[in-house]
């Protein structure tokens, strides 16, 4: 296994022009949301096990790379579908913490009035689409904004983010080939984990890298390790700019491992805690994205530990905000089924 | 008036509200060049081009999909799918997407779509191209569901549906297609979810959808002979449902039957029973609310079976005829 440290300058020189592309401020703000996203993971797996958490959830702890890569790739005005374990790609968008929070604990100032709940986040008016209860459930909706945004014949493009379970959805083969034939600018970008709630990969599927089923739809797909940030950014940018430019949808699988079980009641019988500590210790995209850029002289070490801090402050300040929020008050009950 | 068939009327709604509003578009399978399975879309492709009437693979889940996210982005499309049947290749895009994000939202997003489909038995197209699903969807809080029965309606209704923000499941009847009626030229628009008493009369109230109506009509004009006048009722859009002109014309006539196409158990007529049994209308029945409906098999592949399996004029006219004669 090959260390972090050794890692590092070999990945500087791998991703020399990203760097400078998006310079040391915003290098920086990635960094520092990865540890927003795990501080608010562990945050509310905490209020979970306090019982201040109504339903269930479902953590990206160890995912927060291909979170926070692809969501920097995009602009201003993109939209963005994603997946039942989403807190991280919502706070990677930009959604603003504290109206998560509150959804999350069910309160009438979260982004869904305390409808949603974890599994149903959507920030509509930043083009967050939302997150899906439904495996695959998005994906098909991706390629209708697709289709809008040709229509509309904007520059905009639409992010769909999927689980590896989700790509053996039958409806994800219906949206893939309709994006394709019309060359939609939309990105799928499949978050694989390696595990569909049990399922290991490997089972369920008899081909080695998701992205290999681009060929069968004539679009590009590209594996890259999804705990590497610059990596993600990467090929999330390079769909981007193909989408905008007219040529049409992308398929990237994005490696990445869930440190957590699959959700609250997961005893975690299909892998070994070796298994886990393996990835905690040698692969965590947190540690490694916080050496690459001390390394690069971006920041300096206590600036990076530092982050964990003002993640922590920006989660206990959405933890007040949801403590000092009303919960929906029954009356409303019925609306906002209609518009 | 001018006539119209009902495909006709459905075109020219179409037409009208693709030329008002650049928004709205078509999409779905053999739309196109084909002119639809049932000839609907014919000739929209040549006046609106490729890029607003969409023809797509067969892939049912992607039309669907592809009507939710280009709705919630912006535009208002409306999709076909071309037997009703294939709508259950839908299910999971229309009542777990379509019919919850806006609530699961918190009100935020709308998904203004309609998707077009035509049901209904009688062409011999047998079991798995003659369903009469609309019960499933009426079931589904968030959606909307309408049933035109006439080419007036289904111009109105279709044109008002497409102006509506929420997702609308439109149920056509492929025996309708080729009926004729008057239909006014300019865009008209019928609301939604306003139940009309389409013949009065005094004896029996039948509450009737889609096709049903027109055979409930030719059912009255026998009855008429015979002195029983029947008071036929079409609520036009079965969700969310206006029933008080239903309770009105109950408490005048004191009898009720509902007659539809789709399968009696679990079928639209036990919510329309149970509507009248638990109104101010219970006092003035003078017998039980009957239901006839279709049979709880498949729809079957030979004429005489296919036709024993759905309500007849003469089934209409005997059921009613007894109500009225008090047998019950």
């Amino acid at each position: 296994m090959t260390t972090n440290s050794t890692l590092q300058p070999e990945l500087i020189q791998r991703f020399h022009n990203v760097i400078e592309e998006l310079g040391p401020e915003q290098l920086k703000q990635m960094l520092q949301d990865m540890h927003t996203i795990r501080a608010f993971e562990e945050r509310a797996e905490q209020l979970y096990s306090l019982g201040k958490v109504h339903g269930t959830m479902h953590l990206s702890i160890g995912q927060e790379a291909t979170a926070v890569g692809a969501a920097n790739a995009l602009q201003d005005g993109d939209y963005l579908l994603n997946h039942h374990r989403g807190h991280g790609h919502c706070l990677a968008w930009g959604s603003d913490v504290n109206r998560m929070m509150a959804e999350f604990t069910g309160k009438e100032t979260g982004f869904c009035r305390g409808r949603g709940g974890s599994m149903h986040i959507a920030d509509v008016d930043a083009n967050n689409l939302g997150a899906n209860g439904i495996v695959a459930g998005g994906v098909p909706i991706s390629t209708g904004v697709g289709l809008s945004i040709k229509m509309r014949k904007t520059s905009q493009v639409c992010m769909v983010i999927f689980g590896d379970g989700a790509a053996n959805e039958g409806a994800l083969h219906e949206a893939l080939n309709m994006a394709s034939i019309w060359d939609l600018p939309v990105i799928f970008l499949c978050e694989n984990n390696q595990y569909a709630m049990s399922m290991p990969m490997p089972k369920a599927f008899n081909i080695e890298k998701i992205s290999d089923r681009a060929a069968g739809y004539g679009i590009p797909g590209e594996t890259v390790d999804g705990n590497e940030v610059l990596a993600v950014y990467e090929a999330v940018k390079k769909a981007a700019d193909r989408a905008r430019r007219g040529e049409g949808p992308s398929l990237i699988e994005s490696v990445t491992y869930r440190y957590k079980g699959h959700s609250k009641s997961d005893k975690q019988a299909y892998r070994t805690r070796d298994e886990v500590n393996d990835w905690m210790e040698n692969r965590d995209p947190i540690k490694r994205f916080g050496a690459l850029l001390t390394t690069a002289g971006i920041t300096s070490e206590a600036e990076a530990t530092g982050m964990r801090d003002v993640a922590l402050g920006i989660i206990d300040r959405s933890v007040e905000f949801s403590d000092n929020s009303p919960t929906p008050d029954v009356a409303g009950l019925m609306e906002g089924v209609y518009a | 008036m001018r006539e119209l068939t009902y495909a006709e009327a459905l075109r020219e709604g179409l037409r009208q509200a693709m030329t008002a509003d650049s928004r709205v578009f078509m999409i779905g399978e053999d739309i196109g060049v084909y002119g639809g399975a049932f000839g609907v879309s014919a000739g929209l492709l040549a006046e609106f081009g490729a890029e607003r009437i969409i023809d797509t693979p067969i892939s049912e889940a992607g039309i669907a999909g592809a009507c939710v996210g280009a709705a919630l982005a912006g535009m208002r499309p409306v999709g076909e799918i071309q037997f009703m049947d294939f709508v259950t290749l839908t299910m999971e895009q229309l009542v777990l997407q379509a019919a919850k994000v806006r609530f699961m939202f918190g009100g935020k997003a709308s998904v203004p779509m309609v998707l077009r489909m035509p049901g209904g038995s009688g062409t011999g197209a047998a079991a798995q191209h003659s369903e009469s699903l609309e019960n499933w969807f009426v079931h589904v809080p968030g959606l909307k569901v309408v049933m035109p029965s006439t080419p007036y309606d289904a111009k109105g209704l279709l044109l008002a549906s497409i102006d509506d923000n929420n997702p609308v499941i439109f149920v056509e009847h492929k025996l309708l297609y080729k009926t004729k009626g008057p239909v006014p030229e300019e865009p008209y628009r019928i609301p939604l979810s306003q139940t009309q008493v389409v013949r009065e009369g005094k004896h029996v109230t039948v509450v009737a959808t889609s096709i049903m109506v027109s055979r409930a009509q030719q059912a009255a004009d026998e009855l008429v002979k015979e002195g029983i006048e029947l008071e036929i009722v079409d609520p036009r859009t079965l969700k969310p449902l206006d029933d008080a002109p239903i309770i009105e014309s109950v408490k005048k006539t004191g009898r009720a039957m509902v007659v539809h196409e789709a399968v009696e158990m679990g079928g639209f007529g036990g919510e329309i029973v149970a509507r009248i049994a638990s109104s101010e209308a219970f006092d003035y029945l003078e017998a039980p609310i009957r239901r006839l409906a279709g049979k709880d098999i498949p729809i079957p592949y030979n004429r005489e079976l296919e036709r024993a399996t759905v309500p007849q004029v003469e089934d209409i006219i005997a059921e009613a005829r007894k109500l009225a004669r008090g047998e019950y």
